[in-house]
């Protein structure tokens, strides 16, 4: 029957996040954005709450928590409202986790999900968005050809997140025609001959996050390295995961640059009365509340969906554009709701409303 | 635990109103519109009449349905009709508000009524031939801003007598005319008291006094009558006012807390027409594509999608989150949570969202969409009214925007 109350489990993980994101990553947002650099610790404290992929399995030293997108999204939501340089940040190791989890070989499994559930942050990232605007996850340039009993790899990839760091990446590549289907992701080192990883990309928004470009030049790996060896994995699924992720941290920075626009126009005062009372204002701030609500349960729906064993191409996808066309209108208009301050950096919207830009760029930078 | 999935009762009967949708309502669309004021759907009419009189529904307003099987903890009266309704206005928004039913005048007894007065003007709904029951608020000289209603009803002896001019009376003639129906109007007990002196009226079906002055001529849901009604020295009984006599000297008073908490109530419903009729275009602009070969591809990279794919997953799109923020404010109502805030939202999300879906609609379409050959035209100016009726996207906007900030009506109007 048609319920949209979280479970307990979810309210308790919910509430960690939130803690997280309001002692520790929004009150250090505006400085980690300024010095292009995550706070000292963060990783290592966030990860600590085992919030990033909780769901590895006690065989591996994981919580054994229930597989959920549905919990992930409502985790990701807070994490986003944050700061989406961090709650990226923090989540990149579950892009190569769940997919492992999902598909992996029993050696991947392994080698994967223990370094996923040691105390270390684990170094590792995925591949999966190119340079190009038109770029397009079912027809990737990236290739991997076979070579022998090896595969070659080239092509390049970008806003590779916690890039710098990371020494082993799982490279999403083409092995034949278009579509979901003739994708498959490789294990890629860093130290391997053709690999090469850019200085940490300058971007618009989301400035605390590293991200590099890797460049693949004729990189062999061997069939072992390939996620799920012969038998692939599901690409078409992953990118559903990705997708609602995404949307998520989204749906937090737009909550954030919200409930930072309800409080201030209560505040401010023009001609002796708070601007609230102005129906100009006052209605820019339901219509961000609207479309926010209506955006968060269209993601819900997309994960449900994928808990319940479906596929969510479409259902993600749908999220994914209502998401993204949502957060940069709240953001936007959450800096008109400012008006001259929310031009000025000090002023956490404009940095909400460059980090909110980028949501329509990005395919599948982080997972749940 | 969430859970965007319906049991399997609401599942089969929403499976049998769509067919009822399907069978009678759709073939008859066009004709109707055509013929407005001259033509009845009646297959609709009586087929859905028997089917409610059937299942009991029809002695429910919709926002007070019966409990879906199984949970016998919670009430989902409210979910099942914003599902009923939503496949209703899917086959054809202006029929669907034809429905005879009680409607809002049903939700106002339901909210409001005594057990004598449910068993009186509801009990009739589970007999005989088909019958509707309407709500009178508007008047020529308000709307939204129902605390300047003008119509006044004075006591005398047993009897209160009703002196004013509707407008805008959904399904009143056929309430009050055309069927031994009833009407809720809404009328003041004293002018000065404002707001408070503000009380709905049970008026029966062919009161005298009470007359149809005219129709309107509308844009869309011709098939739906609007009535003007005049009541001139119009007398009802003593016992048929609707909640308490009492005019509280300051503020609001129970009676017209009344008018707004029926409007919490139905705002859902309404967003759930407006999203039928969104769903409708966006069915139809599909299979038109598909005819001429083109089906949007899921999942690729953004900007590899025409223009058309981008329009025609973007009309999805708004049609889903308008549902679901309608379920939303539903199954609030049916866990006792205020939904106030959230009624609001939904109405004024799918109100606005509809319109544009179906104005997209007709623009994909291009000349033909603009033809009266294809139902997109029509189903633009249905959609029209869910944007207007029940609170315009401005008024809820209003609604929205108090409660995020708790202002009264007074410190943003």
């Amino acid at each position: 029957m048609f319920d949209l109350e979280p479970t307990e489990e979810q309210q308790l993980m919910v509430q960690t996040a939130r803690e997280l994101a309001k002692n520790e990553m929004d009150p250090a947002a505006h400085d980690a954005d300024e010095a292009a650099k995550l706070p000292e610790g963060f990783l290592k404290k966030s990860w600590e709450l085992g919030l990033a992929c909780p769901a590895i399995p006690e065989k591996y030293a994981g919580a054994s928590m229930d597989r959920s997108a549905v919990t992930g999204a409502m985790i990701l939501e807070e994490l986003g409202a944050g700061d989406a340089s961090m709650a990226f940040a923090m989540q990149s190791p579950a892009a190569v986790a769940y997919p492992v989890l999902d598909y992996g070989t029993d050696l991947q499994k392994e080698l994967v999900l223990r370094a996923c559930t040691a105390a270390e942050f684990p170094k590792l990232s995925a591949a999966l968005m190119e340079p190009y605007y038109d770029f397009d996850p079912t027809m990737l340039r990236t290739t991997a050809l076979r070579s022998g009993t090896n595969y070659v790899l080239n092509g390049a990839k970008c806003l590779v997140p916690n890039g710098s760091t990371a020494d082993s990446f799982l490279v999403y590549a083409r092995e034949g025609g278009s579509g979901f289907d003739n994708v498959s992701a490789f294990f890629v080192q860093k130290s391997l001959p053709g690999v090469t990883v850019s200085a940490k990309e300058k971007n618009m928004g989301l400035n605390a996050l590293d991200t590099v470009t890797l460049t693949l030049t004729d990189v062999a790996v061997s069939p072992e390295t390939k996620l799920g060896g012969p038998a692939g994995c599901n690409f078409e699924r992953i990118m559903s995961y990705g997708r609602i992720a995404q949307s998520a941290i989204a749906v937090g920075v737009a909550r954030r640059a919200y409930e930072h626009s309800v409080s201030y126009a209560m505040e401010r005062k023009t001609w002796g009365q708070p601007i609230a009372t102005r129906q100009a204002v006052a209605f820019m701030i339901a219509d961000m509340r609207i479309e926010l609500d209506a955006a968060r349960l269209l993601v819900w729906e997309a994960a449900w969906h994928l808990d319940k064993g479906e596929k969510a191409t479409k259902e993600s996808y749908l999220a994914k554009m209502v998401v993204d066309e949502m957060v940069l209108k709240v953001t936007d208009d959450a800096v008109m709701v400012m008006g001259g301050h929310g031009f000025i950096r000090e002023n956490p919207v404009e940095r909400w409303l460059r980090n909110g830009r980028g949501f329509g760029t990005f395919d599948g930078l982080a997972m749940v | 635990m969430i859970n965007f999935q319906h049991g399997d009762l609401l599942n089969n009967l929403s499976a049998a109103v769509e067919q009822i949708a399907r069978e009678h309502m759709r073939p008859f669309s066009r004709e109707v519109d055509e013929h407005e004021h001259e033509i009845n759907p009646d297959s609709y009419i009586n087929t859905m009449y028997e089917v409610l009189k059937a299942t009991g529904g029809a002695s429910n307003s919709p926002v007070m349905g019966a409990k879906e099987g199984g949970d016998k903890k919670r009430r989902t009266g409210n979910v099942t009709s914003v599902v009923f309704i939503e496949k209703m206005a899917w086959g054809d928004c202006g029929m669907y508000l034809a429905t005879p039913m009680p409607l809002l005048g049903g939700a106002a007894v339901g909210a409001a009524g005594t057990p004598e007065q449910k068993l009186k003007f509801m009990g009739r709904f589970k007999e005989g031939k088909p019958k509707w029951a309407a709500m009178a608020i508007t008047e020529p000289g308000c709307g939204s801003d129902s605390g300047a209603v003008t119509t006044t009803a004075t006591l005398e002896g047993d009897s209160w007598v009703l002196n004013g001019e509707k407008i805008f009376v959904t399904a009143g003639k056929r309430a009050v005319e055309d069927s031994e129906g009833f009407v809720v109007v809404w009328a003041t007990v004293d002018r000065k008291a404002g707001r408070s002196g503000i009380k709905p009226f049970l008026v029966d079906h062919h009161t005298p006094g009470m007359k149809v002055t005219k129709l309107e001529h509308k844009h869309g849901i011709r098939c739906s009558d609007t009535a003007v009604l005049v009541f001139d020295n119009c007398k009802i009984p003593k016992e048929n006012l609707l909640g308490s006599a009492e005019v509280k000297p300051t503020g609001d008073s129970k009676g017209f807390k009344g008018v707004m908490a029926t409007f919490d109530a139905t705002r859902p419903p309404v967003a759930a027409s407006a999203v039928g009729v969104g769903r409708a275009a966006v069915e139809y602009t599909h299979e038109y594509l598909a005819k001429q070969g083109v089906a949007p591809r899921y999942g690729i990279g953004r900007n590899k999608l025409t223009a058309i794919e981008k329009d025609l997953m973007m009309m999805e799109a708004k049609v889903k989150a308008s549902w679901l923020l309608t379920l939303k404010a539903a199954w609030m109502s049916d866990i006792g949570e205020p939904n106030n805030l959230e009624a609001s939202i939904c109405k004024c999300k799918a109100g606005r969202d509809m319109v544009a879906v179906c104005q997209k609609a007709v623009e994909i379409l291009g000349p033909e969409g603009y033809s009266r050959k294809h139902l997109v035209e029509k189903w633009m100016r249905d959609a029209k009214i869910g944007d207007i009726y029940e609170g315009t996207q401005q008024i809820q906007k209003l609604v929205v925007a108090r409660r995020i900030f708790g202002y009264s009506r007074e410190q943003l109007a």
